[in-house]
């Protein structure tokens, strides 16, 4: 992975708004990495926790934009409760995803969900699925 | 304390076992609850983002029915409901600008919420207010013999000031266990995720978890296990099917809700069961351990 760092990248709106809709002050994090260690989501993310937080340090929207890890993130809220720092690490994945869906970039298209597919899950599966994928 | 009872969307159809279970149950122990009235979807999760009151309003507003209803408390089953409505309700409660824009917003509704009602889970309210001696002389089927591995998953326990018990290590479903006379398994992955609603669009990882959670379940020698939320109990139960096509090996294992051991324990029928509604039958250990 070929990442470049730049001042103005760290100085972005992207990280500001990021910081603004999680209510997290991110360079709190000194990346210590227990959020990973105790993230249950790790075997299909491209991003550990940590990793993210790094990045939303760094400015990288890019590369948070395009990651698979927000959308494999369960809100556990493992990596909340163990943070030594107290950093709600969920609140900045939720923030990232957020940017993305109320600009309609949903994960989960349910028009293109078919019945049977609907019908597979209980009520609360697909009300949080929604609340989480879609906008 | 007047206890509304709010049952949340999933146990009206698919967790029809988790109310009729607790109904029976709570029958025999004397405690009253109330359904509450014009009850709403309480959106199953919390938003998480600091500008977001609109998905507040749907938690709030069965807060304000528990009031008309004169309850100074409301009683959920799901851990979902619970962590959902607990979370809206010490937001509303920490923040009054916040709580006035949604009053506000919500101003065809007769009353407006003043942050003056409880939300409670069963496990809490059994733990604070009902003695062990209490639960323990209505037994008429103690469950001897049986090992119950209990499962909190997520919403119960985190975050650290929600939950009802300690995120790392909690013990109010294994001090009712012993109540009820089961025998409470300790294993590694009693709060580990399920995968929660990732079943609907990647089930595979709720596969790998149902997988990791049962196999340690089970080789510890767990005869069932407990959980307290449709969810958990969808993702643990009936994705079983697809774990024992990805790993042969897989030992199946029945889930069951805590409060279905409380019935059959209180001495509650079959019928209040509703062992139809699940993918592991859980008659065969039921019947072998002589609780049904």
């Amino acid at each position: 992975m070929r990442i470049s760092i730049s001042r103005e990248k760290i100085h972005n709106s992207f990280v500001e708004k990021v910081q603004e809709l999680s209510g997290q002050n991110l360079l709190d994090c000194y990346q210590c990495g227990k959020c990973s260690a105790g993230c249950p989501s790790v075997a299909q993310m491209d991003l550990l926790p940590n990793q993210i937080i790094r990045f939303a340090q760094l400015g990288l929207e890019e590369e948070l934009r395009n990651c698979q890890s927000i959308w494999v993130c369960a809100s556990c809220l493992t990596c909340n409760v163990r943070c030594p720092k107290g950093i709600n690490i969920a609140e900045v994945l939720e923030a990232i995803r957020q940017i993305l869906l109320r600009h309609r970039e949903d994960r989960v298209k349910i028009e293109d969900m078919t019945t049977e597919e609907k019908c597979s899950v209980p009520p609360i599966a697909l009300v949080s699925n929604f609340r989480k994928s879609t906008s | 304390m007047k206890l509304s009872y709010y049952p949340g969307c999933t146990l009206k159809n698919q967790a029809k076992n988790f109310e009729d279970s607790t109904l029976c149950a709570l029958k025999r122990l004397d405690i009253e609850v109330e359904e509450l009235s014009r009850w709403n979807c309480c959106g199953t999760v919390y938003s998480l983002t600091t500008d977001d009151l609109m998905h507040h309003l749907a938690p709030i507003r069965n807060l304000i029915r528990a009031k008309e209803a004169g309850s100074d408390s409301m009683m959920t089953l799901c851990a979902m409901c619970y962590n959902t409505l607990k979370r809206a309700n010490e937001r509303v409660k920490a923040e009054p600008e916040d709580l006035e824009k949604i009053n506000n917003f919500m101003y065809r509704e007769e009353i407006d919420y003043q942050g003056d009602v409880k939300v409670l889970h069963l496990l809490e309210i059994l733990r604070d207010n009902v003695k062990p001696e209490t639960i323990q002389a209505k037994i008429v089927k103690p469950l001897k013999d049986l090992k119950v591995a209990n499962y909190y998953g997520c919403m119960l326990v985190r975050p650290k000031d929600i939950g009802l018990d300690d995120p790392e290590n909690p013990t109010v479903m294994e001090n009712l266990v012993s109540d009820l006379g089961a025998e409470p398994l300790d294993f590694p992955y009693r709060t580990e995720c399920c995968g929660s609603y990732q079943t609907v669009d990647n089930p595979d990882m709720v596969v790998d978890r149902t997988f990791k959670i049962l196999s340690s379940a089970t080789s510890r020698g767990a005869d069932v296990i407990a959980v307290s939320c449709p969810l958990c109990a969808f993702n643990l139960d009936h994705r079983q099917r697809e774990t024992i096509k990805k790993h042969p090996e897989f030992k199946t294992i029945p889930i069951l809700y805590f409060t279905q051991l409380m019935a059959i324990a209180l001495g509650c029928g079959i019928d209040d069961l509703r062992l139809d509604l699940h993918y592991v039958d859980p008659k065969p250990i039921l019947k072998e351990k002589g609780c049904i």
